[in-house]
């Protein structure tokens, strides 16, 4: 094996041991970026230099033995995240040019604990999209088959560690945009909790919703970057001022005698065969762990994505208020008069998915209309959270599939918005909930492509999700088989 | 028709987005589909249920009144597209 294929913890052990340096380790990744990247395209921008001189640095302290949780660990930062004095695009032309002056929370705590950025990850246009088609620097491609999407938004971060070019990696999840692309390329993804992770310096999507998460190889890899990002934050003030366990702690643990829910609204007409029995073969796989599945009812799961559909363009509408040319990234050129060049410059500067969302994000908070769509779809997500209170009064966990179906061809969704925001059927209702989620490889299709399993807790169960999906992860034995590029 | 070419047209004016006759006549196609399917929560009952406007419960998150670092003027207009002095330079507002 080569050093860019092993996990965070199968390294942490071979630096602790002197077999290898951070500088092989981060030398191993950028050779695979130079052998994948043109056809995998993960990156917007890569961060070599610094990432060499950091290795350097982290080799000095090694050999001192000041050896942190992530010192010599290539980590790959989706470009939602503001990185100070390295540009950070959000997959706009908006922000082509935007070098934030400051570290978001998630870059600090990483960098504190030793990390090596290794580049900016592409993503769909303002985190809007389940395919990473949007961005403005072009799609990431799926690393198991090349002519598919990744899933997104956080489609460069999610195909990075599937294709080694970097060991673990940071998304945001708004509905889904971690544990789709997660699903969609094999590996694991966590949405924490709202509240969990700090969101300062993550560009802002739809507030009530957005949460940064780990993409990383295996679930001890995911408990390792939770140890690390959790945690509250004075910067943020929806930052959850909650005790942190040692995610760690929940690996190896068994899950006899936990009960369970799976929800009869997640197996519908629509939903490949071929997910479907890979779903049917977890469940079983849970059972024989010792874990009693039971079913239960999510009676308003039908109206997740519409709610969702009015909740997050609302949010994002106001959000993207900000962009007008004045303050930073892209301004349109020969603008004679202020109206005109905000609406010059935001017609440029943003994609037609961000344009629509934030047209229905506008209708529906517009006088006439606010009672109809705003206020009637925040009901609607209250009776949703509802659903979820009841199914965890019996329920350790929830089980579902993570998507419907596997990873869709290039350009098969891109005409037709609605059947996009359909595939986030499954991952939407966590969100809108403001539970934790993880999504954990459960087998491939007939044609190789990767089918991820999703497991559900209550607020700040993030500790029940590493525990259920490491459980999982050792008895099911899913056949370690990487993308061959 | 849950929305005409006309109220795109003011829709995209209240979002200060400049829109072509080519766009306007694929967002009224494009938000007619998204605001049919919306109609969906229509069929719920939601009379007296309480709006959630946030993920967990949360109460003001007020913290000690006290000097911190910023990132000061000079950093703030380092990305800005036209700067002077110390302000954000834009094109005249009245004649």
């Amino acid at each position: 094996m080569e050093l860019n294929q092993l996990t965070i913890h199968e390294l942490q052990e071979k630096i602790k041991n002197n077999s290898v340096t951070a500088t092989q380790i981060t030398e191993s990744v950028f050779s695979r970026i130079d052998a994948v990247e043109e056809r995998v395209h993960s990156y917007i921008r890569l961060m070599k230099e610094d990432a060499l001189a950091a290795a350097a640095k982290a080799d000095v302290d090694i050999k001192k033995g000041n050896i942190k949780p992530l010192t010599g660990i290539p980590i790959a930062l989706k470009d939602i995240v503001c990185t100070k004095g390295i540009t950070t695009t959000c997959g706009s032309r908006i922000l082509h040019n935007f070098v934030p002056p400051y570290n978001s929370t998630v870059v600090e705590k990483l960098r504190s604990a030793g990390a090596i950025f290794i580049g900016k990850a592409n993503m769909d246009e303002f985190a809007m999209g389940s395919s990473t088609e949007t961005s403005y620097f072009g799609p990431t491609r799926n690393p198991w088959d090349l002519e598919r999407i990744p899933g997104g938004s956080s489609g460069g971060s999610a195909a990075a560690v599937a294709a080694d070019e970097c060991i673990a990696s940071i998304g945001s999840d708004t509905g889904g945009s971690i544990r789709q692309p997660a699903a969609l390329c094999g590996i694991v993804g966590m949405k924490p909790t709202y509240g969990r992770v700090s969101r300062f310096g993550l560009i802002a999507f739809a507030s009530s919703l957005d949460q940064i998460g780990p993409f990383t190889k295996d679930v001890e890899d995911c408990a390792i970057m939770m140890n690390i990002i959790a945690g509250y934050d004075p910067k943020e003030s929806t930052s959850v001022n909650a005790e942190v366990p040692d995610y760690r702690q929940f690996i190896g643990r068994d899950i006899k005698s936990w009960k369970i829910g799976i929800p009869k609204e997640y197996f519908i007409e629509g939903v490949d065969p071929e997910v479907n029995a890979a779903i049917k073969k977890a469940i079983r796989v849970i059972e024989q762990s010792g874990g009693q599945c039971v079913e239960i009812s999510l009676p308003h799961t039908q109206y997740c994505v519409a709610t969702y559909y009015i909740i997050a363009p609302a949010e994002a509408s106001s959000n993207l208020a900000r962009y007008d040319g004045v303050k930073y990234g892209f301004r349109a050129a020969d603008v004679r008069e202020l109206l005109e060049m905000y609406k010059i410059t935001r017609m440029q500067g943003f994609g037609s998915e961000v344009k629509r969302r934030i047209m229905i994000g506008t209708y529906a908070l517009s006088a006439g209309y606010y009672d109809a769509y705003y206020k009637k779809a925040s009901q609607v997500r209250a009776l949703i959270k509802h659903d979820f209170d009841e199914a965890f009064k019996p329920c350790d966990v929830i089980l579902t599939p993570t998507t419907p179906t596997p990873a869709f061809k290039i350009g098969e969704k891109t005409d037709d918005p609605l059947q996009m925001y359909l595939s986030d059927v499954f991952t939407i209702s966590t969100n809108l909930a403001g539970i934790p989620g993880i999504s954990v490889p459960c087998g491939f299709t007939s044609r190789g492509l990767p089918i991820g399993v999703q497991f559900l807790a209550g607020h700040f169960e993030e500790g029940k999700l590493i525990q259920i999906a490491s459980a999982y992860e050792k008895n099911a034995k899913i056949e370690k088989r990487r993308p061959t590029l | 028709m849950k929305i005409s070419s006309r109220e795109v047209e003011y829709v995209a004016h209240l979002a200060r987005l400049e829109v072509t006759e080519k766009e306007t006549e694929k967002f009224t196609a494009q938000l007619n589909d998204i605001l049919l399917y919306i109609d969906k929560l229509n069929e719920l009952d939601t009379k007296g249920v309480e709006p959630m406007n946030h993920a967990i419960s949360v109460t003001n998150a007020f913290r000690e009144d006290k000097m911190l670092d910023s990132i000061g003027t000079e950093n703030s207009l380092t990305n800005a597209p036209d700067a002077r002095g110390e302000f954000f330079r834009v094109p005249k507002v009245i004649d």
